[in-house]
């Protein structure tokens, strides 16, 4: 390029030709004659730019503001949902010393991460009521692919049981992570009034092949699966690892897993701090009992405590690293390298910010205005919420009696996002479709969706 | 040595023992009285079985101590944008650039949901789809997924097109071995266990390169694929890659780019001319995107057409002027993440692109290339180091300097060089690999590093070769300057003092 760029300090020719000197080359392409002339790219890439600081944040936001503007949070969850993120959490993760930092292999000059990723992986204890939790996974789907292989290797069965009511993007995930493992997803049926998992299905599919048994408490449909006790001992009595999926923003209100008999939880971390961002990236909550078995079968980094050889200082360092790929290679637990560490932190203050007073409020807020949301809607003729006769954290199936895609596009006319059509997943559910209510959603914007909603429907 | 580096220490305590009850950091809006008077309340709504009924134990702490708690220990680490030079071999540690940091934080994206209606979001799978164009002009493939999170979950989806393609001509029963250079990452051979494959190791040879009998030996009718970074990890280009190709695909094997060192060949030559039929790139690496303490990172997955069919769903596609997102692939390998991938990794990475256009990630991966050779052209001839492997060949992003004459004779290894050098406020280069390396030092500056900091850093390390020389003992002290000093990295993982948890650190601490 003919002028300096500012990324590179070593553009300015004086600079460049004194450094190829001390190498003894007279030009840079001498550093690339070993490469094979006809494997050589010869062209220019075609690629647009080099665009200055204002014209890339022109072209890249004038792009981004064709997303539509909606007039309040959309009212869709399913894996990802709409939640306040405290404005403190932001200002940390945009710490230069944090944001640019890589994986703490050096722990002497990265106690901060540490420490960090530490007090994430206690507070994560601490709300799902697990003594172990690891420095994230992707996500909650891809957490539930890896607990599916921690079980298949720790008591060497091949079956795992679901509900059938689970998410489809994360049953998808799961299955793709079981195949090549010789792992089968079954379904587990569920009641028809009620949505919960049918118990005498399980029964009859549990036996020496299950490895694992996997709810969700919220439900992918928003209800709370209630045999949760009971679920816990088939699966306990059949030696089969009881795995439970969680929304972590619902358990300032809801029991933890721990309390119910869970020997893993996973989960969704996006809820405790992190944007929406269009689905990413997310935060996979991975977590367990202090069991020696299943800790030495954990995927993903952990951080634990030690000290100083010299004065004994408190300290912290990645450890339990012999799981790991970088040293056991093909026998690792996980190929997993980078997770999602920063997630980490914003959760960790997230978490820090609320305490235990500031969870049970936010639940308490987003349960009562998702009863409210149902109940007004109900109060519309052609609508019926929910589906399924059971308690309901904060999503809820609302069935209409018209195209939901219609529906849809009308609000959408009206600068509101509706919820997510169930059709293409559970075609036997008619024109529902599944949606979200969360602290984000005020009374007015309930009352707005219900009123736009009856205009829609006349 | 009066003007030393010393990293900020705060002596943190943790944020459970900064709590006091009743203190809170955030204030959460009390439930409109129209809705609390008509809705009953969540302990009644709440079945009594799965009714919270002892709080989580979580501190009990006010926002500007929540605030400082946080910011203090940000000081207490280093990254690339607050420290000098952080030169971790095989990571690519560029600079981070802000404005992909202010792009990335416009609510228009940050509020954005998956799940939204497709003419809504038109703007962001635009992006997507352009990100995608330059990815495939950059890599030489045809097709791509933006879904995996990261470079491993990139190596591994990728190796699952290979599963997927010889499971379709009815071979992978067969075909159950992937091929991996013992200089590889261990992401790679645990990549290919994980989608169901045996590995084969091959030894490099005495150039650092593959070596092309230990090659024809292992391949035949079990090869599934060969696994390969290029440069390698030595930061050699492996040479012979077009013969390499030829091999594995006479076997009827395919060939698979572990884009870990793309940084050095942007516009020079790309994986798709080279024979390899599927890549994967790490965002956070070469598209300059910050590693964030350990992720989140992004890994797109390219292919050439013939394996385009196995992609995961959704593949972004542009209809008559509109994007969508096409769930309809009755091949697909399936999803591999819930949604679209690490979007906002994404953006900062097409933000960067856009920033440098071709010519500016050429000549980025030539200045790379320079600062490369510059480093490892001074360091070979510091007393105690040496450039193993065809030293006369230039090196690409990266140089593996090993340690081992220092070690024999003084006793000071590569880790207590690497604990020296944080001593002076520079990051260590990546120790002990690739494993090929006796005492390695892996050193890769990227283009972002004036010359001026290289230089710092080549004196700094010959500093310590002197120190080391003179006066052993005391590079072993090493560091000192840090917030903490050696750790007994035993004590961590050994089951009676195991602590991975507040939880934990409660009951030890009352067991004493």
């Amino acid at each position: 390029m003919n002028k300096p760029h500012q990324y590179l300090p070593n553009s300015v020719t004086e600079v460049k030709e004194k450094m190829m000197d001390s190498i003894g080359i007279k030009s840079i392409e001498e550093l690339y004659s070993d490469i094979p002339d006809n494997l050589r790219f010869k062209k220019e890439l075609l690629i647009p730019g080099p665009l200055n600081e204002l014209e890339v944040k022109e072209t890249v936001l004038s792009n981004l503001l064709k997303n539509s503007n909606l007039r309040c949070a959309p009212f869709l969850g399913g894996g990802v949902w709409p939640h306040y993120v405290p404005s403190v959490v932001d200002e940390v993760v945009r710490r230069a010393e944090f944001l640019t930092s890589y994986t703490p292999y050096q722990p002497e000059i990265s106690q901060g991460i540490l420490q960090c990723i530490f007090e994430y992986q206690s507070l994560i204890c601490e709300l799902v009521g697990m003594s172990v939790a690891n420095a994230s996974l992707y996500d909650w789907s891809t957490a539930i692919g890896e607990a599916a292989l921690l079980a298949n290797r720790l008591n060497h069965r091949n079956t795992v049981l679901v509900p059938s009511l689970i998410s489809p993007k994360r049953l998808k995930v799961l299955k793709t992570y079981a195949e090549p493992a010789g792992i089968k997803v079954e379904m587990i049926e569920y009641d028809q009034e009620t949505g919960q998992i049918e118990i005498e299905d399980l029964k009859n599919k549990v036996n020496q092949n299950t490895a694992a048994i996997y709810i969700e408490n919220p439900s992918y449909l928003g209800f709370v699966e209630e045999q949760v006790e009971k679920i816990s001992e088939i699966a306990h009595d059949n030696k089969s690892l009881f795995i439970v999926g969680v929304d972590p923003i619902s358990l300032g209100i809801l029991k933890a897993p721990g309390e119910y008999g869970a020997d893993i939880v996973v989960g969704e971390g996006q809820p405790l701090g992190n944007h929406m961002n269009f689905g990413g990236p997310l935060l996979g909550i991975f977590a367990c009992n202090h069991d020696n078995a299943l800790i030495r079968q954990m995927p993903g980094r952990i951080i634990g405590i030690t000290e100083t050889i010299e004065d004994k200082r408190r300290a912290f360092v990645m450890t339990l690293q012999t799981r790991e790929q970088h040293i056991r290679r093909e026998k690792a637990t996980s190929n997993i390298c980078s997770n999602e560490a920063l997630c980490c932190v914003a959760s960790s203050v997230y978490l820090s910010l609320l305490g235990p007073k500031g969870m049970k409020e936010l639940g308490e807020l987003i349960t009562s205005r998702a009863h409210y949301a149902m109940r007004k809607l109900n109060e519309l003729p052609s609508i019926k919420t929910p589906m399924f006769k059971s308690y309901h954290f904060k999503e809820f199936t609302v069935n209409f009696n018209c195209s939901i895609d219609e529906v849809n596009k009308n609000l959408l006319s009206a600068h509101i996002q509706g919820g997510l059509p169930l059709k293409p997943y559970f075609p036997e559910f008619g024109d529902s479709a599944l949606f979200c209510v969360t602290e984000m959603h005020t009374k007015k914007d309930i009352d707005i969706l219900v009123s736009t909603l009856k205009e829609v429907l006349n | 040595m009066n003007k030393r580096f010393k990293q900020a220490d705060w002596y943190e305590p943790l944020i459970f023992e900064l709590s006091h009850e009743g203190r809170v950091g955030f204030t959460v809006q009390d439930v409109e009285p129209e809705i609390s008077d008509s809705i009953k309340e969540a302990a009644e709504l709440i079945p009594q079985e799965l009714y919270r009924n002892t709080a989580p134990n979580l501190p009990e702490v006010s926002e500007i101590e929540v605030l400082r708690h946080y910011i203090h220990l940000s000081q207490m680490n280093y990254g690339v944008n607050s420290g000098i030079i952080y030169p971790l071999g095989s990571c690519t540690m560029k600079y981070n650039p802000i404005i992909n940091e202010v792009i990335a934080s416009n609510p228009s994206i940050t509020e954005l949901h998956p799940e939204q209606q497709q003419s809504s979001i038109q703007g962001i799978l635009e992006i997507l789809y352009k990100f995608e164009q330059a990815y495939l002009e950059i890599t030489g493939m045809d097709r791509a997924t933006l879904q995996p999170a990261a470079g491993a979950h990139g190596e591994w989806t990728g190796i699952m097109l290979i599963r997927a393609y010889h499971k379709e001509r009815g071979e992978l029963l067969e075909r159950n071995e992937i091929i991996i250079p013992d200089s590889a990452h261990g992401t790679n051979p645990a990549s290919a266990a994980m989608a169901g494959f045996k590995t084969v190791e091959i030894p490099s040879g005495p150039d650092g390169c593959i070596n092309l009998e230990a090659l024809k030996a292992v391949v035949g009718p079990k090869t599934a694929g060969l696994m390969l970074t290029n440069p390698n990890t030595l930061g050699i280009f492996e040479n012979q890659i077009a013969e390499i190709s030829k091999i594995i695909h006479e076997s009827g094997g395919l060939m698979y780019y572990d884009g870990a060192n793309l940084n050095a060949i942007m516009g020079k030559c790309r994986p798709g001319d080279m024979g390899f039929d599927v890549v994967h790139v790490n965002l956070h690496k070469t598209f300059s995107t910050p590693h964030g303490g350990g992720g989140p990172g992004s890994g797109p997955v390219g292919c050439k057409e013939f394996l385009a069919k196995y992609l995961p769903v959704p593949i972004i596609e542009k209809i008559n002027g509109e994007y969508i997102l096409n769930y309809d692939k009755p091949y697909s390998i399936g999803k591999i993440h819930g949604y679209n991938g690490n979007i906002n990794v994404i953006l900062k990475a097409w933000s960067y692109i856009l920033t440098m256009g071709g010519l500016g990630l050429k000549e980025s991966s030539e200045l790379a290339v320079l600062n490369a050779n510059y480093i490892a052209n001074k360091l070979k001839e510091v007393k105690g180091l040496s450039l193993p492997y065809s030293p006369e060949k230039p090196r690409k992003h990266e140089s593996v300097i090993s340690a081992e004459v220092m070690s024999k004779e003084t006793g000071i290894r590569a880790l207590n060089i690497a604990k020296n050098l944080l001593d002076q406020g520079i990051h260590a280069p990546t120790i002990y690999f690739p494993l090929i390396v006796p005492e390695a030092l892996m050193i890769e500056p990227t283009e972002s590093e004036p010359v001026e900091k290289l230089d710092k850093f080549i004196d700094a390390v010959k500093i310590i070769s002197e120190l080391a020389y003179s006066n052993p003992q005391e590079a072993l002290k090493a560091p000192q300057n840090t917030v903490v000093g050696k750790l007994d990295e035993a004590k961590a993982a050994h089951p009676k003092t195991i602590c991975l948890s507040w939880k934990k650190l409660c009951s030890l601490n009352n067991e004493l």
